[in-house]
């Protein structure tokens, strides 16, 4: 962290450190002029505040259970997070349903096909910039203040799951901010991760429909349900030959 | 030389008068929370450092509940349009809050490419503690936001 030297401490501390961290702060003179200030814990440590440490989210979407003609996940998506595609081949798709059909028996199957939050994403092995990255609690994300629009990201994407934002926006959420020149994908709803939620705007749509295809959780969690359900009946990753390990697992495709 | 005395004394008088300076500097929209507990000063000089590596924190580490938040700053600093369209204003008008100081010094921010310049309803929890105003006034408000 850079601080400004025009920017006085005092004011900078009383802000956001103490409250952050306990209120316990104790500061050592080592020489005069020189001082070391240590505070007691870190943001992590001293409440609900930031994302949650060694946790793995994912979700597990059961083919079985989603039918062809709903995309209730989609629209809920769009409207979570204000993306809008009209079709065009330059429209974003944060997540959008595939149908699979296996050619010898003729076996079509529906799921919706998002940003599979690889453990070792090959999106962030090309970034230039550093832009795209996974978040300690593996979310895979675009910092768009990083973002130079290159689109390599786009390319290693063995899933599709990215899309560029190649006209200008407006009517952004706020939550969601998103603008020309930047790669944008499934977030994980993680501004709803770190409010407490537990849950995305996907899986509360699809539970709404009825059709609860759709579980999200912790997966290092052994309490959690999706823990359990992927330790207890089998589930597939997409493309499990590229040895991602993704946080997306699905059942009975 | 009484004339060029007299010159200087009313150019002078000028410069101090209220109403010149007004018509030098930038009028500045006010907020509708209390004011920075640091001063104006303080903010004036180190907004973007703030905002700079507070966007880290959270889109790094997820750090939400901060102060230099750009969701509460829009919406404590949000304007409201004339009485034919009272929603707050977007960064796209010249009355937007960032924009009245940002043109007078002539600096570009991008910031609004991106982020929504107008609040959403639920934004204004983050202002509302220290909303000044009257709580019907307050009710008013959001109900013109709300719109």
């Amino acid at each position: 962290m850079i601080i400004p030297s025009e920017k006085p401490n005092g004011a900078e501390i009383s802000r956001r450190d103490i409250l952050k961290s306990g209120a316990a702060l104790a500061t050592v003179t080592l020489a005069p002029g020189v001082t070391l200030m240590a505070f007691g814990g870190t943001a992590k440590a001293a409440g609900d505040d930031g994302l949650k440490p060694n946790a793995r989210w994912g979700l597990l979407i059961d083919a079985a259970k989603c039918p062809e003609d709903c995309s209730a996940c989609v629209s809920a998506c769009s409207t979570e997070q204000g993306w809008e595609n009209n079709g065009l081949d330059t429209d974003p798709q944060w997540i959008r349903k595939v149908t699979l059909r296996e050619k010898e028996t003729g076996r079509t199957n529906s799921l919706p096909v998002m940003c599979q939050h690889c453990e070792k994403p090959p999106c962030v092995d090309v970034c230039p910039t550093g832009a795209s990255f996974k978040r300690e609690d593996g979310i895979v994300l675009v910092n768009r203040h990083t973002c130079i629009g290159c689109r390599y990201c786009m390319m290693a994407c063995p899933f599709k799951a990215r899309s560029f934002v190649a006209e200008p926006v407006t009517g952004q959420r706020t939550s969601t901010p998103r603008g020309k020149g930047t790669v944008e994908s499934c977030n994980l709803c993680v501004h709803k991760i770190d409010r407490g939620d537990g849950t995305t705007a996907c899986v509360e749509a699809c539970t709404a429909t009825g059709n609860n295809a759709m579980m999200f959780g912790d997966l290092n969690d052994p309490e959690s349900d999706i823990a359990k359900a992927v330790s207890t009946y089998a589930s597939v990753e997409l493309r499990a030959d590229l040895g991602l390990n993704l946080g997306v697992r699905y059942q009975n495709i | 030389m009484n004339k060029l005395l007299t010159s200087l004394l009313v150019m002078a008088a000028l410069l101090v008068s209220p109403s010149y300076a007004q018509g030098l500097f930038p009028d500045i929209p006010k907020a509708l929370g209390e004011p920075h507990p640091e001063g104006n000063e303080f903010w004036r000089i180190n907004h973007p450092a703030l905002l700079a590596h507070d966007r880290d924190l959270t889109v790094i580490e997820g750090i939400r509940d901060i102060d230099a938040s750009l969701k509460s700053c829009v919406a404590c600093h949000a304007v409201t349009g004339p009485a034919s369209d009272p929603l707050p204003v977007t960064a796209e008008s010249p009355e937007f809050s960032c924009r009245v100081c940002h043109e007078y010094v002539a600096v570009k921010i991008s910031c609004f490419d991106c982020h929504a310049s107008t609040p959403e309803e639920a934004d204004f929890a983050l202002v509302l503690p220290s909303y000044g105003g009257t709580p019907a006034s307050l009710r008013a408000y959001l109900e013109r936001i709300s719109q």
